[in-house]
């Protein structure tokens, strides 16, 4: 299977509030609140880190077993791509292009 | 030959005077009518304005929605029942309706909504009220009691809407309160009167739950933020402004004391808001 890069979409707002991370999709309204394994594959979705490396991370920070942690994690990334949240791509993003992300 | 006059009133809602023109001396006077203490007198200062091109009624489809977009810099409005172009840039638009208040009251609406984003404000579904200098909103769907809570105002309350509620960010240099002002609005619910033509500084947003006993409870900031964007009057499919709005809403919440106001249809439920 390809390596998949999720990257968070330039357009969306974001904030942080009372420990949950709430973010809505501009092209449709949807709001979203992200639980902690949520956060975490958000804040790593730089483009350049694959599904892969969030899936070993997701296994390195909380209770859950590899594959509930990779359908967790796909589950998440296609459902928020589908709204314009994210967006995947089968090769990471230059270095130009994540720095621009990140500076999100 | 027939002289036709143009007639101009300038429909004042929270400090941005939106001048209207009219050849229709009788849909002028509806106006006059509708927005009331909202009406000033046309200032030489510089405002927004809108001609409004009368046209005959037609069928309209109940399911014909609202939108709004940016095309070529301007902002194109259409419902079933107007279609509205405002150029942001020269403050100027028109409006083709016939003639009755809710389509113009609909595009009122829409212009606030949009110049508000800009200026970390915003509609929200809510009642407000002005007690001793300051405002309070009462926010909730319909049927949470925004026009109950109205009609129950002790005659101290002065009641900025039943309905929707204008917010912005004070300008004064050393706001009070919150930092935020809350002005009258005159878009009525079903209390059917338009709201007291004032502005005060916002101290504290209320979210309406009908329960068995008067009582304020605790609000989670997220739920907070949650609710206010749930109750939000924003229509441009735009997304920088749907950004700016989502932005705005999170550093209300962030200034402005949430929670909840649990009552029963009491006049004793004002007893709470002090």
């Amino acid at each position: 299977m390809n390596p998949v890069y999720p990257a968070r979409s330039k357009q969306v707002a974001a904030r942080m509030l009372g420990g949950e991370m709430m973010i809505m999709s501009p092209t449709d309204t949807t709001l979203f609140n992200l639980n902690d394994v949520g956060s975490a594959i958000w804040n790593a979705a730089d483009g350049r880190t694959s599904l892969d490396e969030i899936v070993a991370r997701l296994c390195d920070e909380f209770d859950v077993t590899p594959e509930a942690a990779r359908h967790d994690a796909e589950t998440f990334v296609e459902e928020l791509a589908a709204h314009g949240i994210l967006h995947l791509s089968d090769q990471p993003a230059a270095p130009a292009e994540a720095g621009r992300q990140e500076s999100k | 030959m027939t002289l036709t006059a143009t007639h101009e009133l300038a429909i004042d809602i929270g400090g941005m005077p939106i001048l209207v023109r009219t050849d229709n001396a009788e849909f002028a006077a509806l106006l006059e009518d509708r927005y009331g203490s909202f009406i000033h007198v046309p200032s030489s200062d510089r405002i927004f304005s809108l001609d409004i091109d009368l046209i005959p009624p037609r069928t309209i489809l109940e399911d014909e929605d609202v939108s709004v977009r940016l095309e070529s810099g301007r902002w194109i409005i259409t419902r079933g029942d107007f279609r509205a172009e405002f150029d942001p840039g020269s403050g100027h638009g028109w409006i083709r309706q016939s003639a009755n208040p809710y389509s113009i009251d609909g595009v009122l609406r829409i212009l606030h909504s949009l110049f508000l984003a800009r200026e970390g404000g915003f509609l929200v579904h809510a009642a407000s009220a002005v007690r001793n200098g300051r405002a309070f909103l009462f926010a909730g769907v319909s049927g949470a009691g925004k026009t109950t809570l109205s009609r129950l105002a002790p005659p101290d309350t002065e009641v900025l809407t039943d309905e929707i509620s204008y917010v912005r960010p004070s300008t004064e240099p050393r706001p009070l309160g919150s930092g935020y002002v809350a002005f009258g609005t005159p878009f009525a619910g079903e209390l059917a009167r338009i709201g007291a033509n004032l502005r005060a500084p916002l101290v504290a947003l209320y979210l309406l739950v009908q329960g068995p006993k008067n009582r304020i409870e605790p609000v989670e900031p997220a739920e907070a933020a949650r609710a206010v964007l749930r109750n939000i009057l924003f229509f441009a499919h735009d997304e920088e402004l749907v950004g700016l709005v989502f932005q705005s809403v999170f550093d209300f919440v962030a200034r402005v004391p949430v929670q909840r106001l649990v009552f029963t249809p009491d006049a004793r439920v004002w007893e709470l808001i002090v």
